[in-house]
């Protein structure tokens, strides 16, 4: 069966570089625009290591981002899940921030705090919040009332019900909120950077593009897209250890 | 037998004072809908249980049994009526001294079973590794010996529903409501189960409510039956099973006594 699964994916992998390989080498085709396979693969070899330490960059801001994230969104979920009129207050705003058009106040972020790592972490986990927040409040929410009576019915506290009911059954529901925000905090991690940095992935593939390093911009892409992918199967692995009795989506 | 479990009941055994009184009692849900009657779901229910009695409540699916034993419990509040359980009139009171078993088994799925038998004594601020220590010896008895590590997903349905009974118990409280407690099993488990249950109330004697489809089922476990109307439920009839407990389904079955019981039961229920 999975190994079904990773040759079909192989498949439609090569497909897919066929295709775009086809494409770049029809004639007209102009190579600032479009880079082969083939040159991208050269590019990542030749450049192999300027882009491997600025991904190492981008990841610690992703990874460190995501961390934020989960920490804020965590403790943001369950103040919320324990006082109800904080959820009433705060949940239009928590879908507010997420109309936050994050390319434009990227910017203003870095003018806020500096060029360093700061305010890239700041908009990965401006990003990162919304779905796990939201995945862990309707976790918290998921569980049965039944369960809940039963609880008290042993003279639990609402701590102990927290504690021993209400988060372990919200714990898979964290780990779907985290495989989504996994695959869209690399691109907060990106838009950190175009919006001033000096160094990291989304630097370099702007530089690439002002510098028409076409099958550089394109191998940086690719590793971003290894990336995302990495800390897919990262979280799927993560609730595999931590939540065994559910079932994590398999890792592409 | 030397009981494991700390003997809750500090009364002296056999004495026939009421443990349980409900008077009057009425319980109505609010319509969902504005335009929607209120669901009365019980209705000017009378009914005793004295101490140390096991007590079978059956009637038709929706006339409110599970309702009854909630307010018993203290997780609901009666809207009419005077409800107490060893003298406690309040529902915090009475949760107190109830434990209460829901109609699923809702064992937690990412403990085994030794740790969701511990959970009662758990929420009682026992902490985890010693309340396991003081479930442990009676996974034994209570035929789960070396499934203790196993996962509610890993064990049959009347294992399961040994563990919820073992974590009822294990709650320390001298009344005991079970919200039928076999129906989701099948019929040779179920079977089993009640001989099984009849003993384990034979050792540990407890003031019991259990609910039940089941007339046969009330007539093997019970002391006494109380049969509710449809809904809106109030008592309409009580019967009294003669012979000691703990007893077999096998007797139950060809004594015609039990098949009189059995019949009147069947009438009072409208069968
Ligand atoms: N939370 C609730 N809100 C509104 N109506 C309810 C609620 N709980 C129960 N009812 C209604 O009250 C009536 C009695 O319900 P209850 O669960 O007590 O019945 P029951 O005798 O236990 O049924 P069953 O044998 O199917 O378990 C039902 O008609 C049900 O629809
Ligand atoms: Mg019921």
């Amino acid at each position: 069966m999975l190994r079904r699964r990773y040759l079909l994916s192989g498949l439609l992998l090569l497909a897919i570089l066929g295709i775009w390989q086809a494409v770049a080498s029809l004639p007209g085709v102009d190579h600032l625009t479009l880079a082969s396979p083939g040159e991208t693969w050269r590019a990542l070899r030749d450049d192999s290591h300027l882009l491997f330490s600025n991904a190492a960059t981008t990841l610690l801001e992703v990874v460190l981002g995501l961390a934020i994230a989960v920490g804020l969104g965590a403790a943001a979920a369950i103040g919320m899940h324990l006082f109800r009129p904080l959820r009433d207050a705060a949940y239009p705003l928590l879908i507010g921030s997420q109309a936050i058009p994050v390319v434009v106040v990227a910017p203003l972020f870095v003018l806020a705090f500096d060029y360093g790592i700061g305010p890239k972490l700041a908009i990965v986990a401006l990003i990162c919040f919304f779905p796990v927040t939201v995945n862990l409040i309707d976790g918290l929410r998921s569980v049965e009332p039944e369960l809940v009576k039963l609880m008290r019915s042993f003279g639990a506290s609402r701590l102990a019900i927290l504690r021993k009911v209400e988060l372990p059954s919200a714990l898979p529901y964290l780990f779907s909120g985290l495989r989504v925000a996994a695959t869209v905090s690399v691109i907060g991690a990106v838009f950190g950077e175009w919006a001033g940095a000096d160094r990291g992935l989304g630097r370099l593939v702007l530089l690439g593009i002002n510098q028409l390093q076409t099958p550089r911009v394109y191998a940086g892409v690719v590793i971003l897209m290894a990336m995302a992918l990495l800390l897919f199967a990262a979280a799927s692995l993560l609730q595999r250890i931590a939540a065994p009795w559910s079932r994590a989506e398999l890792p592409a | 037998m030397t009981s494991s479990l700390e003997a809750p009941a500090k009364e002296p055994l056999s004495s026939s004072k009421a443990t349980i009184v409900l008077e009057g009692v009425a319980r109505r849900y609010p319509a969902r809908r504005r335009r929607d009657e209120p669901v009365a779901a019980l209705e000017g229910v009378d009914l005793e249980v004295r101490e140390r009695e096991v007590l079978a409540l059956v009637g038709p699916s929706g006339c409110g049994k599970s309702t009854l034993l909630e307010v018993v419990a203290g997780l609901q509040d009666a809207d009419e009526g005077v409800v107490s359980a060893l003298g406690a009139a309040d529902a915090q009171g009475r949760r107190r001294v109830c434990a209460y078993m829901p109609q699923r088994d809702l064992l937690l799925p990412w403990r085994d079973a030794l740790g969701n038998a511990a959970l009662a004594l758990e929420c009682r601020g026992v902490p985890r590794a010693q309340a396991c220590r003081r479930a442990a010896p009676l996974f034994e008895r209570f035929g789960l010996a070396r499934f203790e590590r196993a996962r509610p997903a890993e064990l049959s349905g009347g294992m399961r529903q040994r563990v919820a009974f073992l974590r009822t118990l294990l709650a320390g409280r001298p009344v005991l409501l079970l919200d039928e407690p076999f129906a989701a099993l099948d019929a040779i488990t179920r079977a089993e189960m009640q001989e099984w249950l009849a003993g384990a109330l034979a050792d540990e004697p407890r003031t019991a409510v259990i609910v039940t489809h089941d007339v046969r089922e009330a007539l093997i476990l019970a002391d006494r039956v109380a049969v509710l109307s449809a809904r809106p439920g109030r008592v309409v009839a009580e019967l009294d099973v003669p012979e000691a407990r703990p007893r077999r389904r096998r007797e139950v079955a060809a004594d015609p006594v039990f098949a009189a019981l059995e019949q009147r039961a069947m009438e009072a229920l409208g069968c």
